[in-house]
């Protein structure tokens, strides 16, 4: 019982601190100037939703997360990146307009998904609950039996898009 | 042979459709085959008909064919009405009908459109045979409409001649305002008696007040005024002659023009129940006679003369009906159907002979040249002029001696117009085939008897001519007078003749004096002292350049109603047309154009700016689903 | 047994409104950049970051009404991300070859 006592406010404590992480890594990937500040602190955005799937016990997903956001897509933005060689300063802004409204109607979308999950709260939770829900074994029986067929067409969704983007980037043979 | 009523029409249906689709491909002679025997199937299934109504006693046979409107209180079966009325008109359309198809297949042999016009001239037979045999007003009113749309395919058959087709649409828009008339009164009909079968409405009629039995009886005659070509709606009918000559002779001689008597003595309860229709009735016929004779002692085309005068023998008809004798037109209308066929066809074999001469001035001595087509047109003169004993003197005199009892006046015009037609018809006899020969050398080559097909027809049809008197030889000469008798159960109320024999006989040698009269000086002026018509306006004196120009009645309307109209009708063009309708039209264009030119700014192909109002969408689809 | 109660507890120790309150912040936080940046590819990383706050909340769901297909609906929609970065990021390429910049404002030859 005592480790009961013990474990749940670190559960909350880890909550807190990495949502803190979360929201202040996002928001300094808009605020930062040079690109590649950016995406560095985008991925330090997704470490910290990774710890999250983990608190919720979805450990395939979290380690499935790192390593294709952080490991890949997020490699690839910085690859191109640094070919466009844009790691400038002067990056030009928008005028300050267009940014104080970018800013209200953002905060204005906040306000309102806020308000329309006001009933959020009286959500229950399943009973019984099934907490290996997020073990591979689970999600590998859901995942080739309910969803078996989607999992396949996805297959081609890639190779379109491995087909789409060597075609788009392919240099014209004059 | 009566339950076989429905093959009637049912033939000249299936010649129509057969040449209308196959013509071309057949073929002359098979496509004018086919509609001749067409024709002629009907008229043998008429005798049949004709022949059983007159031996059975009740002589009113009704057969129904299929229900055809079934609204809720209105119930109007598709039924035919056979009785002696039907029957004769059966005979006579079949009849001449066939005659006409044989002729027309030798005069419109050379003609490009020779299948077309046997078409349309099955389609006409079809309608005019349902005019006749309907039950009830509304199958006479397709019928009526019909014939009116074909013979206004057939006048305006060479289609190619811009003239010929203003004369067509004049025909049809003067029926055209006739047949407002007889719906109106159709209407009338119906809301006065909740029916329109003939049945149901002659045996209510007399519980009609008279104002109302008086509108209808006027309502359906302006209907026949269209139809028959009586004052003010007749001068269609001249000018219908632009048509080929065959189409002259059926529709605007025997057939059409007589689709207005059928209706009168069809709905006679309504004119002997109403003596102020009547005697409208009598007065427009009386003076639409008259007044054709005297255009037609001027004129020069040999078919305007003929027209001039079936307008002349169509108003004797109404005179006939104005006073009651209803059986004496239809008597006439069958003798007149003989003569005015055969004239016409007579006509057209001279047109043919001379090359497409009309113009009886240049004609003349044309007796060796073309000596059946002499001798057929000349009984057809003499009946026409009413001399005895050929048909026209039978039927002509019953008409006089009915308006003798009735009003004397109205038997004094009618004498006077008697007078007049048989001094014009002598006239274009002699001018055509006496005196002597005034055309081109080039026409004279060509002179030639028409071939056995248009001969033949002129043969059969002058034998009827001489003949047809028998069927009425009235009481004074001891005959049973036939017809008026076979008519006697349509006709409501009887009103028989009160004249004496001394009376009749007295007024047949007045008509007979006053018929050679007018002979014998066409013959002084115009064989002996070889006297000729004006050859051009200048030379008329001045009486006779008015009615040559007929009167000027169709100027009158020009300038009374057809150039008010067509200023009404530019104008409306002008302002509703223009401005109203295309500015609208083109308004809404210029809207659209302007809503777009202002939708289009939305296009930034800044990213930014769309999700920007993306999100705004997505704000105010939340705000508000939180607020329902 | 007790593994399951004391996961249980922890997972429950939260509840759900938070991790939806969260998951709006991620999502409004990314809208903001895409609307607040020039450059594409900082705009195409605020688009990554609007889909992970949508799978963040998912996968929050799914450990909540012990449901896999939430997860496994998560599963495909790293994949399509994947796809999308990769033709996304091609396309750029191609942009930057031909006009120079990847500055959106110049990027607008759509414009009416």
């Amino acid at each position: 019982m005592s480790t009961l006592l013990l474990n749940i406010p670190v559960t909350q404590y880890l909550f807190y601190f990495l949502s803190f992480v979360a929201i202040l890594c996002g928001l300094m990937v808009v605020i930062s100037k040079s690109p590649i500040n950016s995406i560095l602190f985008l991925i330090l955005t997704f470490f910290a939703i990774a710890g999250h799937y983990l608190l919720l016990n979805a450990q395939f997903l979290a380690v499935v997360h790192i390593i294709v956001y952080a490991g890949a897509i997020m490699v690839l933005f910085l690859y191109v990146i640094m070919m466009m060689d844009l790691n400038h300063d002067n990056e030009p802004h928008k005028n300050a307009f267009l940014k104080i409204a970018a800013v209200a109607s953002g905060g204005l979308m906040l306000l309102t998904l806020v308000g329309s999950l006001k009933g959020a709260e009286k959500l229950t939770a399943a009973n019984p609950m099934n907490t290996q829900v997020g073990l591979i074994k689970n999600l590998g029986t859901t995942l080739f039996g309910e969803f078996l067929f989607p999992f396949e067409i996805s297959s081609i969704l890639l190779l379109a898009a491995m087909v789409g983007a060597i075609m788009i980037g392919k240099k014209e043979i004059k | 042979m009566i339950k076989l009523i429905g093959l009637i029409p049912l033939f000249p249906l299936i010649g129509f459709v057969i040449n209308g689709f196959f013509g071309k491909k057949m073929g002359k002679g098979l496509s004018g085959a086919i509609a001749s025997i067409a024709i002629l199937a009907s008229f043998c299934v008429a005798v049949g008909v004709f022949m059983e109504v007159n031996a059975s006693a009740t002589k009113t046979h009704v057969v129904d064919l299929f229900s055809w409107i079934n609204a809720d209180t209105l119930k109007i079966p598709f039924s035919f009405l056979v009785d002696p009325l039907s029957s004769i008109f059966l005979l006579i359309i079949t009849g001449i009908g066939f005659l006409i198809h044989i002729y027309s297949i030798g005069y419109m042999h050379h003609d490009e459109g020779f299948s077309r016009f046997f078409t349309y001239l099955n389609l006409f037979v079809f309608f005019m045979l349902l005019l006749v045999l309907g039950n009830n007003y509304l199958i006479m009113f397709v019928g009526w409409e019909g014939v009116g749309l074909c013979s206004y395919l057939l006048i305006g058959f060479w289609f190619k001649n811009t003239e010929y087709n203003n004369a067509a649409k004049k025909a049809f828009v003067m029926n055209r305002i006739g047949d407002l008339g007889f719906l109106l009164g159709i209407i009338l009909i119906f809301f006065t008696y909740g029916s329109i079968t003939y049945g149901d409405v002659f045996s209510k009629a007399h519980t009609g007040s008279s104002t109302v039995i008086t509108a209808i009886a006027l309502l359906l005659f302006v209907g026949a005024m269209g139809k028959s070509a009586q004052i003010p709606l007749y001068t269609w009918l001249p000018d219908a002659m632009a048509g080929p000559t065959p189409v002259s002779a059926l529709i605007h001689a025997a057939t059409m023009v007589t689709a207005g008597i059928y209706m009168v003595v069809r709905s006679n309860i309504f004119y002997t129940s109403s003596e102020d229709a009547s005697t409208i009735v009598a007065i427009i016929g009386a003076a639409t006679a008259l007044m054709s004779a005297i255009i037609g002692c001027v004129q020069t085309d040999i078919k305007k003369v003929l027209a001039y005068s079936t307008v002349s023998q169509l108003g004797l008809m109404f005179l006939a009906l104005g006073v009651g004798a209803f059986s004496t037109a239809v008597f006439h209308v069958t003798t007149h159907a003989f003569f005015k066929a055969l004239l016409f066809l007579g006509a057209g074999s001279v047109i043919h002979a001379m090359s497409g001469e009309q113009d009886i001035r240049k004609m003349g001595g044309l007796k060796k040249a073309l000596p059946i087509t002499y001798l057929t047109m000349g009984l057809a003169t003499l009946a026409i002029s009413g001399i005895f004993p050929f048909s026209g003197f039978f039927s002509k005199d019953e008409i006089l001696a009915f308006a003798y009892e009735e009003n004397k006046a109205l038997w004094f015009v009618g004498s006077i117009t008697s007078l007049l037609t048989a001094f014009y018809m002598f006239r274009m006899f002699f001018l055509t085939f006496h005196t002597s020969f005034r055309g081109t050398e080039e026409q004279k080559h060509h002179l030639h008897e028409s071939p056995k097909s248009m001969t033949i027809p002129l043969i059969i049809l002058a034998v009827l001519s001489v003949a047809g008197g028998l069927l009425g030889i009235p009481a004074a000469f001891h005959g049973s007078n036939w017809i008026s008798g076979y008519l006697n159960p349509i006709i409501i109320h009887k009103n028989p003749s009160t004249l004496s024999h001394e009376t009749e006989f007295m007024l047949m040698g007045i008509a007979t004096a006053v018929a050679l009269v007018a002979i014998y000086t066409a013959y002084n002026v115009y064989q002996k002292s070889k006297v000729l018509p004006a050859s051009s306006e200048k030379e008329m004196r001045p009486f006779e350049r008015f009615a040559y120009h007929k009167f000027k009645v169709d100027e009158f309307y020009a300038f009374t109603i057809t150039r008010p109209l067509d200023l009404f009708s530019k104008a409306l063009h002008k302002f509703f047309d223009n401005q109203l309708v295309d500015g609208f039209v083109e308004g809404v264009g210029v809207v659209v154009k302007w809503l777009s030119g202002v939708v289009r700014q939305l296009q930034t192909g800044n990213i930014g700016f769309y999700i920007f109002s993306m999100v705004l969408g997505i704000v105010a689809i939340i705000f508000w689903s939180i607020l329902k | 047994m007790l593994k399951t109660v004391l996961l249980q507890s922890a997972i429950l120790s939260t509840p759900i409104d938070f991790y939806i309150l969260l998951s709006a912040v991620l999502f409004t936080i990314g809208v903001v950049g895409v609307m607040y940046r020039r450059n594409a590819i900082v705009i195409f990383a605020c688009v990554e970051l609007m889909l992970n706050a949508v799978n963040l909340l998912l996968v929050a769901f799914s450990s909540y009404h012990s449901d896999a297909s939430a997860q496994v609906f998560v599963f495909f929609i790293m994949a399509v991300a994947a796809a999308e970065v990769a033709v996304g990021l091609a396309i750029l390429s191609m942009i930057y070859r031909n006009l120079k910049s990847i500055d959106i404002d110049v990027l607008s030859k759509l414009k009416h």
